[in-house]
């Protein structure tokens, strides 16, 4: 028996196009999931330190259950389990969105307290003791600026959310990772398949990284 | 010349009622009773500086003027509106830090907007000027205080004693009735008091109405119409200027003046 422990770029190369059909169903969770997390932060964010107190505690909740368990779990949960409770199935891609907005919106609450917190009191005070109402400091005073402190953390868990679509292909979603999985299959080249998958998630989450430092740099939030 | 000089003093006469009158407010922190049933009015186009030591309740009063800090009882009627005990004042409160200025120890510009835009946000959004209104407004503030080749860029390129006259420049783009001052030159470089208190200096004989916490001892006997010395939550004692600092009556105000008046 013999072994070749050659990296095979032909093969790599050759898996590509089968590979890419699966970049379209992990952007799509990715960026639809982190969409509607970020949603779901800035308001549970909001609501836990916002004036209406009875609004903190149902915020507190979802930030640790949905911190406190694994994503892979709760996308398990949605896709298997939830179809009991509501008496039909799940679309597989829809229970992937809805995983990663649910975790990426606990996380992204934390982040948009801690930036909403992080803006000096003076700042407020300014605000309204120029007349502003308290809506409109948060909105012209206070929210540009906490956004621009929170693109950092706000990319960080962007790149975690990313990665964790990976994760989806227990559930069948075609994403990479399950692409690359049944081109193994057939054709038994994990080394490369592999690589190149972890090729396409760094080119993915690079573009991201440079994306948001060019919007800090520029200054072109808020 | 003469002839305005009558005429303001006819108007100051004329409109004999109070702008800020404070009917035995009280507040709490916790334990510590920071004002104690204070009782204080402001004329109209009066100046107003109130001393008083480290911790003594200074930036507490005068905060209470524009509702930044609520109290726990009396009341507080500026410029007819009332501000009620424990929050309750409704829309009143709106309506008071419309009309009334602030400027702060620390600056507190906007430091994401240009300085042009941290003088239009307020008329923009509170009075609904348009922007290019608004600007020509913050252009003439901004000159009137001397800065205005630094419109377009942003506080932290500036001074000290620039960012603090931009402040001063924020606060009168909503043309307010009273302006409140909270030791608007204690942050400041020594070098660069003496710009923010000629401005304020302008502002004041321009006949605006002033309340203003400050160190500076000098600007106060050369400005106030009157001067008011805290002590522990409470008016010790209040006067002009020169029977303030010359005669102090209480031997509170001695000491203390005592030991600023030193250096
Ligand atoms: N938010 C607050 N909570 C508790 N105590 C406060 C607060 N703000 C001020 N104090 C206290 O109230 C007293 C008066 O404060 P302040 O009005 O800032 O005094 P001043 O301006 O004369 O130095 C001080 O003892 C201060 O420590
Ligand atoms: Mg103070």
């Amino acid at each position: 028996m013999e072994f070749n422990f050659q990296f095979d770029w032909q093969a790599a190369i050759a898996s590509l196009p089968f590979l890419l059909k699966g970049l379209p169903y992990t952007l799509l969770i990715s960026f639809a999931g982190l969409a509607i997390g970020f949603l779901i932060g800035i308001l549970f964010g909001l609501m836990r330190i916002g004036p209406t107190r009875w609004l903190r505690w149902p915020a507190v909740v979802y930030v640790e259950v949905f911190r406190g368990t694994p994503v892979l779990v709760q996308v398990l949960f949605i896709f298997y389990g939830l179809p009991t409770l509501l008496g039909g199935p799940i679309n597989a891609l829809t229970a992937g969105i809805a995983a990663i907005a649910l975790n990426a919106g606990a996380y992204i609450s934390e982040i948009v307290r801690g930036g909403v917190q992080s803006i000096e009191r003076g700042q407020r005070e300014a605000g309204l003791s120029l007349g502003l109402s308290p809506p409109q400091t948060f909105r012209y005073v206070i929210w540009p600026q906490a956004l621009r402190r929170m693109i950092p953390a706000l990319g960080n868990q962007g790149i975690v959310s990313i990665k964790d679509t990976s994760l989806f292909s227990v559930i069948g979603v075609g994403e990479l990772v399950r692409q690359g999985q049944v081109y193994i299959a057939n054709t038994f080249t994990a080394l490369e398949v592999y690589f190149m998958i972890a090729l396409l998630y760094l080119a993915i989450t690079l573009s991201l990284s440079l994306a948001l430092s060019l919007l800090e740099r520029k200054g072109l939030v808020g | 010349m003469n002839d305005s000089v009558t005429s303001q003093d006819a108007d100051r006469t004329a409109d004999a009622s109070p702008i800020v009158r404070l009917d035995r407010v009280d507040k709490h922190f916790g334990n510590l009773h920071v004002m104690q049933e204070i009782d204080l009015s402001v004329a109209h186009g009066e100046v107003v500086v109130i001393i008083g030591a480290s911790g003594s309740g200074k930036s507490t009063l005068i905060r209470c003027v524009n509702g930044l800090e609520p109290f726990q009882s009396g009341r507080i009627e500026v410029d007819g509106k009332t501000l009620m005990p424990n929050g309750a004042s409704g829309k009143s409160l709106q309506a008071v830090r419309t009309e009334v200025g602030m400027v702060f120890q620390q600056f507190n510009l906007f430091p994401h907007l240009s300085i042009r835009d941290n003088v239009t946000l307020a008329p923009r959004k509170v009075r609904g000027v348009t922007r290019d209104q608004a600007n020509a407004i913050a252009d003439k503030l901004l000159e009137r205080v001397g800065i205005a080749d630094q419109a377009d860029k942003y506080p932290t390129q500036l001074s000290g004693g620039q960012q603090q006259r931009v402040a001063l420049a924020r606060a009168l783009a909503m043309e307010p009735r009273l302006m409140l001052f909270d030791e608007p030159t204690s942050a400041l470089d020594p070098e660069m008091i003496g710009e923010v208190l000629d401005a304020m200096r302008e502002l004041a004989n321009d006949g605006m109405t002033m309340m203003i916490v400050t160190h500076e001892m000098g600007f106060a006997r050369e400005v106030a119409d009157r001067v008011v010395f805290v002590h522990g939550g409470q008016i010790v004692e209040q006067g002009p200027p020169e029977q303030l600092f010359d005669h102090p009556r209480h031997e509170r105000t001695q000491a203390f003046l005592s030991r600023v008046l030193k250096h």
